[in-house]
């Protein structure tokens, strides 16, 4: 449950801009599953898109395979800085006159890196599309990294990273990544360090965009004003003029290190505690299993087993959660809350009772079902809610390689999960004894510390 | 259709927007949105915790979460494991001048969402053994929300500053000491004077039409009886701001320091016709982003601040405040980036904002409109605030003309009537090891 005074601060831009509402003019009932196309286009490039005309907006979201774990020991931070970059010129527009002309077509344009993947997003009201377009064209293609702007936005996430360095928090997550991931490109911190920030070059930069930018390498879903002939041209123009293949290292997978502690200790009005198990892929056999195993343990919000012990029935914590995360070359199960100092042991030993309890009994047939019903009905509600989330959730199932009918098959793979099923998944991720993370005061009373197995 | 045509479209033309009231009082509204099924209901009680009595301070939070604690019909976890069951998303947010309660659910759900909500409009059943671990919950969320942060802890004794008088000077969750003493009594008291239909507005988004919604709506809600008649919601007032106040933060997990500085000004609801939306388009050419005066002159072309700009919050039932805020990048000190953004304010107050700016910054705010309609969530909330700070259906319908409507001398004429540097309040967040001189090193 939330609570703001006024409005939250990071949303108030948003809040104060969007007061009228107006007729939402829509003459047919979007009752059928929802239509995916896949439209190809001559340059070979391939996107989803579902055609949507109730709002004059049109929504391209797209992600170049290859994120931060592309980066070498000694050049973190450069996907990141590069991402930061796009909208500061391309072309023959410099970063003003670039920031200009999207304004005036009335463009919102965005670039952020991940571990696997640089995404990109552009929203623009649909009369002003091809405007649009054309400026996306530019970024992807010509990207100018002037030394200007990359002085100034390098200096920007060194101040960031600056901001966190006595922030236990972030010497916290910082370490532990470092421990569960060691030497593996996981570990290291996407937005870089003052000193591999340093180092970076515009051409360092080109030489990055060279190598991930292609169109071979690119995942497009488009929602709205749109249809297939009209988006099968701009996809052309657009990515087209894009070599064909990139040059992708290739990584090595992973598993997070197990059955080890990292502890920061420091004064503060809570200790949060982090717990790191096994984590499983999306195309194994047993994923949804294990997703229905973790949603019952603590990934179903107000209603998990985790929810219910440590916090409604005893106050404990204000959230606590599970969940799996879920990378390229690597995954884990994540439990996550924080508490007072005094109780820290006491939540810590009930987690730890609710995991093993996970492992040594069947789930009721009850919460299996509820469990079902959930993630099956949820599906929609949260990934579907608004034509931008559409467009993400589409770039994602593109990404993790699920084919086209997957919303439709899913409910089939959802259902067939028995809670005999569940166990076995349960005894596949939560047998290991878990990472262990600490922040804040030492806890009172070793004994949930030692917890044995589980 | 061209965009700016869009815009304006429901004022002039037929707008779907139902809006009605319920023989109870309460005030409906429909949004109706067919492009995916799913359907958002939200109630807004017309409460927050600037209604509190003195010493009860977080009281009107500690009910929002007390509300999910079951009735008579619908015991504990019930209503939680029903939005579940289809997969549902609801939650619940409290701010100074309202409450609300939402679910997003698919369309043949609505009906058992009105049910359950109507029922626990006046059916809640509150005992200790759930009132005492849900106020251990509250005490752990303020802990980790502001305690932890000091961004946060700033922003409290900043806002206890600015308002020397009115309830907002109060943070929303309370004062611990006080949370700590909240009791059945104090929950039972404020649900039963707050609580009812005629308090409340209900705002439905989604692939509804306003005939279901009505019989649906007339059928749960209306079902439930009026409550007494609530006096206007008169709150103490501010005097006149007249000092320029000074709030220091220092904390050890600080490395990099941060500067803020607000005014008190006039809200949707308390201000002239078109100052409100002046200051919407002042906040926005002075820091609105990237293309604003504040980042184009200190983060690009000075090169001395990280970041910085500015907001003004006008959906409030009271007089609001207007915030500036920088920090300061590699060598540069506090002061420097304070004396810039004065200095950006200053120009506004001289010599006023240009028409191409004006021009730019009345497209960006009316262009947002558009883009808000893509998120049901989105419209239920903006519709819900605005009702429940004192505007109407009509007031959002017509806005976009209205924002239209404002000129350069009037953005001039806001910015010299509430932003005088004599009379503001500035927060600085700074490392422990320096003292505040206006010169610290890292």
């Amino acid at each position: 449950m939330m609570m703001f005074n006024g409005p939250p601060l990071g949303a108030a831009k948003s809040l104060l801009v969007a007061l009228v509402l107006l007729s939402l003019a829509a003459t047919t009932h979007a009752r059928a599953a929802m239509a995916i196309q896949e439209v190809n286009s001559s340059s070979g490039m391939k996107a989803w898109l579902v055609e949507d005309y109730a709002v004059p907006i049109v929504t391209i979201r797209f992600a170049f395979r290859g994120g931060s774990a592309q980066e070498l020991p000694g050049e973190e931070g450069l996907v990141n800085l590069m991402s930061g970059l796009f909208n500061e010129g391309a072309g023959d527009l410099d970063s003003n006159a670039f920031q200009q002309r999207l304004d005036d077509v009335g463009a919102e344009m965005q670039f952020n890196a991940g571990r696997d993947a640089v995404y990109g997003y552009m929203r623009v009201l649909a009369d002003r599309k091809d405007e649009a377009f054309e400026l996306l064209r530019l970024a992807i293609e010509q990207p100018r990294f002037d030394q200007a702007s990359l002085d100034r936005i390098r200096a920007q996430i060194v101040s960031g990273i600056m901001a966190g360095a006595k922030d236990p928090q972030t010497a916290a997550e910082v370490a532990w990544m470092k421990a569960i991931y060691g030497d593996h490109p996981y570990s290291r911190r996407q937005e870089g360090t003052a000193q591999t920030l340093a180092a970076v070059t515009t051409s360092d930069l080109k030489a990055f965009h060279n190598r991930l930018f292609a169109r071979g390498n690119v995942i497009i879903a488009v929602t709205g004003a749109i249809d297939a002939r009209a988006l099968k041209r701009d996809l052309d123009r657009i990515f087209g003029g894009l070599p064909a293949h990139p040059f992708l290292m290739p990584v090595a997978e992973t598993t997070p290190k197990l059955g080890q502690q990292v502890r920061v200790h420091d004064d503060l009005p809570q200790d949060r505690l982090r717990l790191a198990y096994p984590g499983i892929s999306y195309k194994d056999p047993q994923f949804f299993a294990a997703y229905l195993m973790n949603h019952i343990l603590g990934g179903g919000a107000f209603t998990s087993r985790l929810w219910n012990e440590v916090r409604e029935k005893r106050g404990l914590a204000y959230g606590i959660e599970s969940s799996l995360e879920i990378s390229d070359h690597a995954s884990a199960l994540v439990i996550d809350t924080s508490t007072r100092p005094d109780c820290a042991a006491e939540t810590l030993s009930l987690i730890r009772a609710e995991v093993r309890r996970m492992v040594d009994e069947d789930v009721t047939e009850e919460e299996l079902a509820a469990a079902k019903k959930n993630i099956i009905g949820g599906y929609t509600i949260g990934n579907l809610n608004s034509s931008s989330a559409v467009a993400d959730t589409l770039v994602e199932l593109q990404l993790k390689g699920l084919d086209i009918d997957y919303i439709d098959r899913r409910e089939q793979l959802i259902q067939a999960v028995t809670v005999a099923d569940v166990r076995s998944a349960a005894r596949r991720l939560l047998s290991a004894a878990p990472a262990l993370m600490i922040v804040g005061p030492p806890l009172e009373g070793k004994k949930a510390l030692e917890g044995k197995k589980g | 259709m061209t965009w700016e045509a869009a815009a304006v479209e429901a004022p002039r033309g037929k707008s779907e927007i139902g809006n009605f009231m319920l023989s109870n009082g309460m005030h409906v509204v429909v949004i109706p949105d067919h492009r995916a099924p799913i359907v958002t209901q939200m109630v807004w009680y017309k409460v927050g915790n600037a209604d509190e009595l003195p010493g009860k301070s977080g009281i009107a939070h500690f009910l929002e979460h007390l509300m999910f604690k079951g009735t008579k019909k619908h015991p504990a976890g019930e209503f939680s494991a029903k939005v579940s069951e289809i997969g549902g998303e609801q939650n619940a947010f409290t701010s100074s001048d309202y409450t609300a309660y939402y679910q997003t659910v698919t369309p043949e759900s609505l009906g058992t969402m009105m049910e359950l909500e109507a029922d626990r409009m006046r059916q809640l059943v509150l005992t200790d053994a759930v009132i005492v671990p849900e106020r251990d919950v509250i005490l752990e969320e303020r802990r980790g929300r502001v305690e932890a942060i000091p961004e946060a802890l700033l922003t409290e004794e900043m806002r206890a500053t600015l308002y020397q008088n009115h309830p907002y000077r109060i943070p929303v969750i309370g004062w611990m000491h006080e949370m700590e003493r909240l009791s059945r009594g104090d929950a039972v008291a404020f649900y039963d004077r707050y609580y009812a239909p005629n308090n409340a507005i209900l705002v439905v988004a989604g692939d509804v039409d306003t005939g279901t919604v009505c019989r649906l709506a007339e059928k749960t809600y209306g079902a439930v009886p009026r409550g007494r008649e609530l006096p206007p919601r008169v709150r103490p007032q501010e005097p006149e701001q007249n000092t320029k106040r000074t709030v220091v933060l220092t904390d050890p997990r600080v490395t990099v320091a941060s500067f803020e500085k607000s005014w008190v000004t006039t809200s949707y609801a308390t201000a002239e016709p078109g100052e409100a939306e002046a200051l919407d388009l002042l906040s926005e050419i002075l820091g609105g982003g990237k293309r604003s005066r504040i980042y184009q002159e200190l983060v690009v072309r000075q090169g001395i601040a990280s970041s910085g700009g500015a907001y003004f919050w006008g959906r409030s039932l009271d007089p609001t405040s207007f915030t500036i805020f920088g920090s300061p990048l590699g060598d540069a000190k506090i002061q420097a980036v304070e004396d810039a953004i004065d200095t950006e304010v200053r120009k506004i107050i001289d010599a006023g904002v240009t028409d191409v700016e004006l021009e730019n910054a009345k497209n960006r705010l009316v262009r947002s409109v558009i883009f808000a309609r893509d998120s049901q969530q989105e419209i239920a909330q903006l519709y819900g605030e605005a009702l429940a700070t004192g505007s109407t259906a009509y007031d959002l319908q017509v806005w976009p003309l209205r924002v239209r409507a404002v000129t350069a001398r009037e953005v001039q004429a806001v910015a010299r009537k509430y932003l005088n540097p004599d009379r503001s309040v500035a927060g600085y967040l700074l490392p422990r090891a320096n003292t505040f001189s206006g010169d610290q090193k890292r």
